[in-house]
């Protein structure tokens, strides 16, 4: 009985907790309701993932609306593969949370922070669920205002100027999303995302439609912080409160490179993004561009979270560049970074968390030494910048291997070198934390810090260990991405 | 005869050009916000101006009316709105935060004041 409204409660649960931790007003029974909360929207996604690979798509009808009509929640293989790595991630965090906000959010703001977590976990999963297009913008910012206000409560003031600037960019982000819904909307005549899909065809080609694809790419790639509209990216993860920047490297990004592969294959298809336009050619150019540009540019940072976000916006150049294929190959290869990238970006956070508690900042000259002072947390940090490099037997290695041979399969062997040669420059910018915390002696002014707490250690390292396990045994990650490549590019079969 | 016809696309065009402009061009954060406010209106017009049909009138069965307005643009720019002023009530507190830990709200003495805390590793907002 209670399994049909599943869709539902994905969104519903996270969404009312916020609430009861604002009446709660209490650090630990409003960490305890998000705890409980978290971990049921993650049975959810598990439940919902299982099912959909089982029986395809999953309808809801949202207040038994008749569906073209009313709002309807529509979940496949691919929305709920991408909700499962939120919830997850969301779940790693949490219990993290309790001591890893300690020392970076204000005491009476702790409720706050919850609530937040909660309004942003609601937000991130009803885009994955939701099967309606103004119902996906409203939960895009339901999800973004939150993160704004998380990005805030950093300690650091620059917090406040970094949220600021995300909340101007994220908001002409999502306007201009809106703005090619409307513009849809006005074509077809519906917002049912499979209404409008199946009306498309019929539409033809439109300026209407070529405006409306163009307003919509632009505005998920400033979500995604695709170069070179990535410019909020790197302030707003290195301000924010530890677990924050894990929740969000992990997941708010990949929540909209999950929007721009919805539309790029199942809403407008792949015969009108990629065959009639240049679409891919320049999704390609920008994908090769943040593959290096911002890795350099990572290269020269003196602060290890500043670090880590440019490696982020390089790392996104990998998740487009398989979307810029217009393959089953290289989607699925997108998918499977897509998870990977968030094992490792959101454990590298994680450890990172805990340095930043010790050494009171992510400054090189306050890690410097750290291989003596935190010998566990930089290991763990040195393997998580092993499986950003892609090194064989981490799981970066997987995704990038997966990707060379899309791009193998394509007959585009320059894009091996390409991928290879990015693949050094994330070489140089992890060898940076490894010449700080071995080659260097720890600052005399602080005394040996100690590790970090078991609260936020053992998480950190659950998502490190995940990071091996999945580049050594990849049968599971690559079964899903499998189908969730197959999923979304099902309606490029149909129409051959 | 195109612009006439066309006035709703031409004044949506023309808004979003300026709200655009005043985001980028401004360096005071409060017209920033503004800006971004008229670039969001910009799209309200875009949606509620096809809704209207010349001679409609409220979605409400009656013998003697043949032409309804479409009701649905109207609910959706409702609950646009709704998201509007949430985005804006936090843009400005979020600028309340700022000029109480800069005592600016200038965005060029801000990034020179932060391009000086660049050289000190921990800058509290408390100076604790």
């Amino acid at each position: 009985m209670l399994t049909q409204h599943f869709p539902a409660l994905l969104v519903v649960v996270p969404l009312v907790a916020a609430p009861i931790i604002v009446l709660a007003r209490h650090a630990l029974a409003s960490w305890l309701i998000a705890l409980l909360a978290t971990a049921a929207s993650f049975g959810i996604a598990a439940v919902l993932l299982d099912q959909t690979l089982a029986d395809g798509v999953i309808s809801y009808a949202m207040g038994s609306w008749e569906i073209p009509l009313g709002i309807e929640y529509r979940i496949d293989a691919a929305g709920a593969f991408v909700a499962l790595i939120v919830a997850g991630m969301g779940l790693i965090a949490m219990p993290y949370s309790r001591v890893g906000i300690a020392a970076e959010v204000r005491s009476e703001e702790h409720y706050l922070y919850y609530a937040l977590m909660m309004l942003c976990l609601a937000g991130l999963l009803g885009i994955l669920v939701t099967g309606d297009a103004f119902n996906l913008f409203v939960f895009l910012e339901v999800s973004s205002l939150a993160t704004y206000v998380l990005i805030a409560m950093g300690r650091d003031r620059r917090a406040l100027v970094a949220a600021y600037q995300y909340l101007l960019m994220g908001t002409i982000g999502a306007t201009l999303y809106v703005l090619g819904v409307g513009l849809l909307y006005l074509e077809t005549g519906t917002l049912n995302l499979a209404d409008m899909a199946a009306r498309l065809v019929s539409v033809g080609d439109s300026r209407g439609v070529l405006a409306a694809l163009a307003f919509i790419t632009v505005g998920i790639s400033l979500k995604i912080a695709l170069f070179p509209l990535h410019l909020w990216l790197p302030n707003a993860y290195a301000y924010a409160p530890s677990p924050v920047s894990a929740f969000l490297a992990a997941t708010a990004t990949k929540v909209s490179i999950y929007v721009l592969m919805r539309y790029f294959f199942t809403i407008f298809g792949p015969t009108e993004v990629f065959d009639a336009r240049a679409t891919g050619a320049i999704l390609l150019g920008l994908s090769l561009a943040a593959m290096f540009v911002p890795a350099i540019v990572a290269i020269f940072q003196h602060d290890m979270k500043r670090l880590l976000a440019y490696s982020s916006v390089s790392q996104i150049g990998y998740i487009t560049l398989g979307i810029s294929m217009d393959s089953v190959e290289g989607l699925m290869a997108s998918a499977m970074h897509l998870f990977n990238h968030a094992l490792t970006k959101g454990g590298l956070f994680l450890v990172l968390g805990g340095v930043v508690l010790r050494c009171r900042g992510a400054g090189f000259d306050r890690l410097a030494g750290l291989g003596h002072t935190m010998p566990m947390a930089s290991f763990a940090m040195v393997v998580g910048g092993l499986s950003l490099i892609g090194v064989p037997g981490s799981a970066g290695f997987i995704s990038k291997w997966y990707l060379v041979s899309a791009a193998m399969h394509e007959g585009q062997w320059w894009l091996v070198g390409a991928v290879l040669a990015s693949s050094l420059l994330a070489v140089i910018y992890v060898w940076r934390f490894v010449e700080v915390a071995y080659f260097r002696a720890p600052p005399a002014d602080h005394p040996a810090p100690g590790e970090a707490p078991l609260s936020m250690f053992l998480p950190a390292l659950a998502m490190i260990v995940a990071c091996v396990y999945f580049g050594i045994d990849a049968t599971w990650s690559s079964d899903v991405a499998m189908r969730v490549a197959e999923v979304l590019m099902s309606s490029r079969s149909i129409v051959q | 005869m195109t612009l006439a016809s066309h006035f709703s696309y031409w004044v949506t065009v023309l808004l979003l050009m300026v709200g655009l402009f005043i985001v980028i061009a401004r360096d005071n954060l409060i017209k920033k916000l503004i800006g971004l406010g008229i670039f969001q209106t910009a799209v309200y017009l875009l949606y509620i101006a096809p809704g209207k049909l010349i001679g409609g009138v409220a979605p409400i069965i009656g013998g003697q009316f043949a032409v309804y307005s479409n009701p649905l643009p109207h609910v959706l720019i409702l609950t646009a709105i709704v998201v509007g002023v949430a985005t804006l009530a936090l843009g400005l507190a979020l600028v309340v935060r700022i000029k109480e830990a800069y005592g600016s709200i200038d965005e060029d003495e801000i990034l020179a004041m932060d391009a000086r805390d660049d050289t000190s590793p921990v800058a509290d907002r408390d100076g604790s």
